[in-house]
């Protein structure tokens, strides 16, 4: 199965984002394939935490860079979004590479299954 | 070729998040994707007339672009407008109403729900 993951929520979002890397991790461990990972709204925000923030022990930090290490995954931050929020158009953090909606609907139409993790409008 | 269907399910003081969910409704029918918009609870503020200009952001002016790029299928939740007090004659864009009931078969009619 290939998956196309949209990922609406930011780091500091309460389940959302966690979910969606939880559930890349495992399709990935069994064998599934993931097109991309596109990050819009707040979630654009996973794309510059430069630092990895010290986890309380009841939660796991997505660790989006090593899962793309790992897989090979394309993790697209959208430039569009970020620029809104007022985060810098280049130098994302290690791992993801910024991009459009151009992508994103790609993406959607490669894939077997599209998952949107956290609140849309 | 696949059918996408956008859920609005929050009001418009979501800001942002409306505008850009149009910028991907827009490039969905720009590439020529059939796109059907389903306005639930919340999401029907989102399209009602006459929304206090001096209260940011306005999303209204935002949907009529959806026109110009060939979106017709516009749906809004019937219980959800009469649980508001809402009419479809209040609303700023043509709209069908759908019942609860229907809502479930028009989602797995869709390969793409965002």
């Amino acid at each position: 199965m290939r998956y196309a993951i949209q990922v609406n929520a930011g780091p500091g979002a309460a389940q959302a984002a966690q979910s969606a890397y939880q559930f890349s991790k495992a399709a990935l461990a069994e064998g599934h394939e993931i097109v991309r990972v596109f990050f819009y709204h707040e979630g654009v925000y996973h794309g510059y935490a430069k630092t990895r923030p010290s986890a309380p022990e009841d939660r796991i930090v997505p660790d989006w860079a090593g899962l793309a290490a790992q897989h090979a995954v394309d993790l697209v931050l959208c430039v569009a979004a970020a620029q809104r929020r007022g985060l810098p158009e280049h130098d994302p953090a290690l791992g993801f590479r910024m991009g459009g909606l151009g992508q994103w609907l790609e993406a959607c139409l490669m894939a077997d299954r599209v998952l949107v993790f956290g609140d849309g409008a | 070729m696949k059918k996408f269907l956008f859920v609005m399910r929050h009001p418009p003081q979501a800001g942002l998040r409306v505008r850009e969910t149009l910028d991907l409704i827009l490039t969905t029918a720009a590439f020529d994707q059939p796109v059907t918009l389903l306005f639930l609870d919340d999401g029907v503020y989102q399209l009602q007339r006459d929304q206090n200009p001096s209260e940011p952001p306005q999303v209204a002016p935002l949907f009529a672009a959806l026109e110009l790029y060939g979106v017709e299928h516009i749906l809004v939740e019937a219980e959800s407008l009469a649980e508001r007090g809402l009419t479809l004659a209040d609303l700023i864009l043509p709209a069908a109403s759908i019942p609860r009931t229907a809502i479930a078969a028009l989602i797995s009619g869709h390969e793409v729900v965002v």
